[in-house]
């Protein structure tokens, strides 16, 4: 199985002999108005990888991300980070949501400096690592701006830094560049895949386009809603280092449609093609 | 081409409402001098100057009373407000509890109970100052309170997720969030407070040298000295709006940089 994958992503590659990042195991929600947003879902990530969870609205997939990061907790079923119960010791994880969520009283420079400030680590530790963080994104320049004062992806890209900053070794993603345009978009992708390529990051990814799932990932879990469940699971291909003509290559085009028609049938809609 | 002056922002917000006003005021001195109309109907803006000037002392006595209860009132009502929304955001029982009956002191009208504080409390400054504290409290509690809960999901989130202690979260999150809504609570309650004075002076009707400007109207109103009476309610007026002027300018300064409602 593993000889088969290709040349270019060998330490990506998902094991089965290894305890795996993050593993969820019959893992059910039901909200006390007896809404069934998960429904017994098996799933596990690898150190390493970089995982889209994709579906349409309703399909758990954000509520599936909370409970990875610890936010929110299975009514059924368990989550495991490195085989343990507790995600404090066996990673550090930050967290990116559909918003920038930047405080709005603080400059760039101090809200990407919080999560250091929480932990008590003195400015002159945090200051290099921040700056580091502003520079990975590309924000050096406006430490001391407001994020009034920023564009919506620059915003995005400051919430990013504040993720990095705490060098973390899993990085969960909510839907993070769903109010941006298609350029903004693009770039920001681009950005992660990079990021993820230079780092020891395990990411994991929510998102409903498809488009998006396939230009990132190395992996990506098809979810179908009501009741929210994994549909498919399915390796991407494409070469490890990715850039725009990849967007346009047959193998990206070929796996879109093929995605797009999984999700219709998960869906139940009628697919034309 | 020149730009008419009107136009410009500066004399619309400030010269044009000015220039109106002395119109208004020039209408009425030179009007109410052709009729003759007495001055115990209605007195001119220079019966009212002169007024002010012959009983300045008095006036401005009576104006350093009534502005002492104000302010201690409100800064009493500033300090209970507060500290109570931070009680009220610890706990959803407790504010459920005694929310009830902070309502209750807001819809009791003020003349109505303060004869009752008067009569339980000798000292009459204090009794103003308690009647003017409680109705200038409750925009600063429920104000407070509303900006201390209504924070950002996604920011709570991420501060749990870096394990930040309910302390820092108060701190850090929530109280930095309340900023705005606390200054809109404190220019609705800085005009109440001055309101809570006035209204509770006349109910007291203390006279000597505890006598604030609501007793001056009363006295000028037995008397039918309408001068004063205008003198008074001018200062009264002046006041409130200084008061509402120096919140609007904390407010800017503290929120100019980042709340959109202080961007120009």
């Amino acid at each position: 199985m593993n000889s088969a994958l290709p040349m270019d992503t060998p330490i990506h590659e998902s094991s089965s002999f290894v305890t795996p990042m993050i593993m969820a195991r019959g893992v059910e929600k039901t909200y006390p108005n007896g809404t069934n947003a998960l429904q017994r879902l098996d799933l596990n990530i690898a150190r390493g990888e970089i995982v889209s969870l994709l579906g349409p609205s309703g399909c758990g997939k954000s509520t599936l991300l909370k409970m990875f990061a610890d936010l929110e907790h299975p009514s059924a079923g368990l989550v495991r980070w490195n085989g343990k119960a507790d995600i404090q010791s066996q990673c550090k994880m930050a967290m990116v949501f559909q918003e920038a969520t930047l405080m709005p009283w603080s400059n760039i420079e101090d809200n990407v400096r919080l999560p250091l400030d929480l932990q008590h680590i003195s400015k002159s530790v945090s200051t290099p690592k921040v700056m580091a963080a502003l520079a990975a994104v590309g924000l050096e320049k406006f430490s001391k701006a407001y994020p009034r004062e920023l564009s919506g992806g620059m915003q995005m890209r400051a919430s990013l830094a504040r993720a990095l900053v705490t060098e973390p070794d899993l990085l969960l993603m909510d839907e993070p560049f769903g109010a941006l345009d298609e350029f903004t978009r693009h770039k920001l992708d681009s950005d992660i895949r990079q990021l993820w390529s230079e780092r020891d990051l395990t990411v994991v990814f929510v998102t409903h386009s498809i488009y998006e799932a396939v230009y990132l990932s190395s992996r990506v879990i098809v979810m179908g809603a009501r009741p929210g469940r994994v549909v498919a699971d399915l390796e991407i291909e494409g070469p490890y280092l990715r850039d725009e003509a990849f967007r346009s290559s047959d193998i990206f085009i070929q796996q879109c449609s093929h995605l797009s028609q999984l999700l219709a049938e998960a869906s139940g809609g009628h697919h034309h093609d | 081409m020149i730009k008419p002056l009107i136009q410009h922002p500066t004399v619309q917000r400030i010269a044009a409402p000015l220039g109106l006003g002395l119109i208004f005021l020039l209408f009425w001195q030179l009007s109410f001098q052709q009729l003759e109309v007495p001055i115990y109907v209605v007195p001119k803006p220079s019966d009212i100057v002169i007024a002010m000037i012959n009983q300045s002392s008095v006036l401005f006595g009576s104006l350093w009373v009534t502005l002492k209860i104000t302010l201690l009132a409100f800064v009493c009502a500033v300090i209970i407000g507060t500290l109570v929304a931070f009680v009220f955001v610890q706990s959803r029982v407790v504010e459920a509890c005694f929310m009830p009956y902070a309502i209750l002191f807001q819809v009791t009208p003020i003349v109505a109970i303060a004869p009752l504080v008067i009569i339980w409390i000798q000292n009459t400054t204090l009794a103003l100052v308690v009647c003017a504290m409680l109705v200038a409290v409750f925009p600063i509690l429920t104000n407070t309170t509303l900006g201390l809960r209504s924070v950002n999901k996604g920011l709570l989130n991420l501060f749990q997720i870096n394990k930040a202690s309910r302390w820092q979260i108060l701190m850090r999150l929530r109280v930095p969030n309340a900023l705005p809504y606390f200054f809109g609570g404190l220019r609705i309650s800085c005009g109440l407070a001055l309101i809570g004075a006035v209204v509770s002076e006349f109910v007291a009707g203390a006279g000597g040298t505890s006598a604030g400007l609501a007793y001056q109207i009363l006295q000028a109103g037995f008397q039918l000295d309408l001068p004063l009476m205008f003198a008074a309610l001018f200062l009264i007026t002046c006041t409130g709006l200084g008061l509402f002027v120096l919140m609007s300018l904390l407010s800017q300064f503290f929120l100019n940089k980042w709340h959109e409602s202080e961007q120009v």
